[in-house]
């Protein structure tokens, strides 16, 4: 069948489904209550049988903040499809979680609450899988700085033997790198200013413009 | 056979085919010549810790090709890749439990200070939790660079003094 | 209970005189930092004797936080990150990333340089399947293979090295093209390579395959079922060996691989012992693809020559004419110009299937950048196999399933 008219018969079937515009796989917006039986059609009915990556985006200043995205591969169809559903609540995160359609889900889903704080409803053992247990915060947000926050190391015991601490990495006025714009005033890169040395504290004075 | 080094060691035939050196010299030589080290291996250069251990940089040349992973047997402690803040503690851990004398070379440019990593979750060089011998820096170093830093350990290895903390426990 | 199998011993349904031989549940934490666990994993297991009745493992000791600094680089200033995600082969972790940021532009590659990234990749390939074996070998107790593949591995280094400068962490690929064109005599040389390369396989072919010890220790060890395989997401060598017909380079052709002849080895049982034949069996077809490639490199430029706005115009260039000055200043300082918008490409890498999802609001920096590491997806069944096997089947298990924490972690 080919990709359109897929888009097209989900469209028609669930009515919060609507297209994401794209530029190489189908796509597809689905609201969070009714992922779960999409999710179920797309695997039992439409030949979608591999769940390949469960990520998120933070938007940061746009409304909804947080998009949970699914890429589902058909083998038949030869081709991927991407389902994004938006999580309602911008302070507290949330999706329904898949870990009972494909069990490779448990994994993904334990990454992007890791990384993002948003809760899967449903999941068996929703813990952090990359940081380690008791940090904080979430790192993939925005407003979480690259050089990271000053805590204390997750072993008492080591930390107080050796002095230790998690530090913010020293950035020297922070990561440098280019946003997007049209004009090189904008354009070019400058300092986002998170860290600067453990030893220097930022100079006082700026001195060119 | 203990032969002159530097102005350590010194060799006069005494009656009998006895050699007087001094401790030093012999127990340098004793240590430097049969380094075993204990691979942290993290991440890339941990690869190249294990080419340098094959056979075209054989590291067996040195006296080195047991790589003991227990930290009760292994003299050097070699961290050869990223140190996370995760992992951190258990690298003290595995320190803490090898027998003095031991000695750590921090290789390649994330163990020595956070390499190009600059970021929330790498902690910025090894030395911030177990004391550094050697440095080796590369990304990853080649296998004569690896074997040029456990040369120049072998160095300062044959210039310590052994004896006097024979008696002491090592800190 | 036959070593063979899978044993049924769980604790769980015991009658009332055996409950008198129960042993105590034992925690064992196979550390961080252990010889047979291929990197910094950990798994937290429950022995009953010598019975796994629980795996969990532990991820995370190399969590580098590659993702967020991809979101304060450069595509290009990203590209030495991608190295050192399978470090096992680089090379190919740069042309999946190179071709997934070009897809953004929909940008198309000359076909010189899509036959220079297919010999590289599968050149890697070679090199990855090669440590895979030879460790896996070695703990097994093989120590003889270790050291046969690592010297063919060493050769290949040398080639590396004169390709890109750097034995491996390669960062060969740019946006839009290649770093530079192969050196002169390089592709015969890759040629006298590949012709040794064929009777090392052969040799750790008599050594490993019929060896009965060999055999013992990964027949009907660590099974994976066609479904567990698609459930969690596999893909690669593993997959395949489970049975499942299903390659990218054949199914979703991309960088030119649709013009070269190759096969694709499929297993049966899903055994340690078939994901290793299965990549036995893939070191042979690279080197027909490499063979073919080679004969057939075409001519022209290794870089989209068009794409001003994405590849660095040539040096001469750049040192004598304003505009191309200026535009090498643009390129280097905010990043190859990318349109908005959302891709997501999966190279057949080889360890499984390495996907990009990139981001993008426009402009030399991306918004979001994931990376679906296939080793991930590869631990994450292990809860699934190993209770009911013995302690001694976890090496066994865990190098079938040819990880790299690298990718996992990221």
């Amino acid at each position: 069948m080919p990709r359109e008219t897929l888009i097209k018969e989900l469209c028609l079937k669930f009515d919060s489904v609507q297209r994401r515009s794209n530029l190489d796989w189908p796509a597809i917006n689905v609201s969070a209550h009714q992922l779960v039986e999409l999710c179920k059609k797309l695997r039992d009915e439409y030949a979608f049988d591999m769940l390949m990556d469960v990520t998120a985006v933070d938007w940061e200043k746009e409304r909804p903040r947080f998009t949970v995205i699914y890429h589902f591969l058909s083998r038949e169809r030869g081709h991927y499809l991407r389902v994004a559903c938006n999580c309602e609540n911008d302070d507290v995160p949330e999706a329904p979680s898949i870990v009972h359609l494909w069990g490779g889900a448990n994994w993904h889903e334990r990454e992007v609450y890791d990384m993002f704080g948003i809760k899967f409803i449903g999941h068996p053992n929703l813990k952090r899988i990359l940081m380690w247990e008791g940090y904080s915060y979430y790192p993939l947000r925005k407003e979480f700085p690259l050089a990271g926050i000053e805590t204390s190391l997750p072993a008492a015991d080591v930390a107080e033997e050796t002095q230790a601490k998690v530090i913010a990495a020293p950035m020297m006025g922070g990561p440098f790198c280019s946003k997007p714009g049209p004009y090189m005033s904008e354009a070019e890169p400058e300092g986002k200013d998170e860290s600067w040395t453990e030893k220097q504290p930022k100079p006082e004075a700026e001195v060119n413009e | 056979m203990v032969t002159t080094t530097r102005e350590y060691g010194y060799n006069s035939k005494i009656e009998g085919e006895v050699i007087v050196s001094k401790v030093d010299a012999v127990i340098n030589w004793v240590r430097k010549n049969s380094v075993w080290p204990m691979p942290m291996g993290l991440a890339c250069c941990a690869i190249e810790l294990m080419a340098t251990g094959a056979s075209r940089f054989d590291i067996s040349r040195f006296g080195m090709e047991v790589m003991r992973f227990s930290p009760r047997q292994s003299d050097c402690m070699i961290v050869a890749g990223t140190v996370t803040y995760k992992m951190a503690e258990a690298v003290r851990r595995i320190y803490d439990q090898m027998a003095a004398p031991k000695w750590v070379v921090a290789m390649g440019a994330c163990a020595s200070t956070g390499g190009m990593y600059r970021s929330y979750a790498v902690m910025q060089g090894v030395d911030r939790v177990v004391p550094v011998d050697v440095y080796i820096s590369g990304c990853p170093p080649r296998p004569e660079a690896l074997l040029d830093g456990m040369m120049r350990l072998q160095e300062k290895i044959s210039r310590e003094q052994s004896f006097k903390g024979l008696f002491k426990a090592k800190e | 209970m036959s070593k063979h199998q899978k044993s049924e011993y769980v604790t769980s349904d015991l009658s009332q005189r055996e409950e008198e031989f129960k042993g105590e549940i034992m925690t064992l934490n196979m550390g961080p930092s252990h010889p047979a666990t291929h990197g910094v994993l950990r798994l937290l297991l429950e022995l009953d004797g010598d019975i796994i009745q629980k795996c969990e493992p532990v991820i995370g000791y190399l969590h580098r936080g590659d993702e967020k600094i991809a979101e304060n680089m450069t595509y290009n200033q990203f590209v030495p990150y991608t190295d050192r995600l399978d470090y096992l082969a680089p090379l190919a972790n740069n042309v999946t990333y190179a071709i997934a940021v070009e897809q953004l532009a929909n940008l198309e590659v000359p076909q010189r340089c899509q036959a220079i990234r297919v010999i590289v990749c599968e050149l890697a390939r070679i090199s990855s399947h090669l440590l895979g074996i030879g460790v896996y070998g070695m703990d097994t107790g093989a120590m003889t293979v270790f050291l046969y593949t690592f010297t063919e591995r060493e050769k290949l280094y040398t080639l590396f090295e004169e390709l890109t400068g750097a034995r491996f962490t390669t960062s060969y690929t740019r946006i839009g093209g290649v770093a530079r064109d192969v050196p002169e005599g390089w592709l015969s040389r890759v040629k006298n390579f590949l012709d040794g390369l064929l009777p090392v396989i052969d040799e750790i072919d008599t050594l490993l395959t019929r060896n009965k010890i060999f055999l013992q220790r990964t027949e009907h060890v660590g099974v994976i079922s066609k479904e567990d395989a698609m459930q969690y997401g596999l893909t690669g060598p593993n997959l395949r060996a489970s049975g499942i017909d299903f390659d990218l380079r054949k199914r979703m052709p991309y960088s030119g691989y649709e013009q070269y002849d190759f096969e694709v080895p499929i297993g049966t049982v899903g055994d340690c012992y078939d994901r290793y034949l299965v990549r036995m069996e893939e070191v042979r077809q690279s080197e027909r693809i490499v063979r073919q490639a080679i004969e057939r490199m075409p001519d022209g430029p290794w870089y989209a020559e068009d794409a001003k706005k994405i590849f660095v115009p040539p040096k001469p260039k750049i040192m004598t004419s304003m505009e191309e000055l200026i535009q090498n200043f643009m390129l280097v300082t905010e990043g190859p110009q990318m349109p908005a918008g959302e891709v997501y490409f999966e190279g057949e890498n080889p360890k499984g299937a390495l996907g990009f999802y990139i981001v993008s609001k426009g402009g030399g920096v991306p918004y979001r950048l994931k990376i679906r590491g296939p080793s991930f997806c590869s631990l994450s069944i292990l809860p699934k196999i190993m209770p009911g096997h013995m302690a001694s089947d976890i090496p066994v298990i865990l190098g079938s399933l040819d990880f790299v924490m690298g990718e996992c972690d990221r």
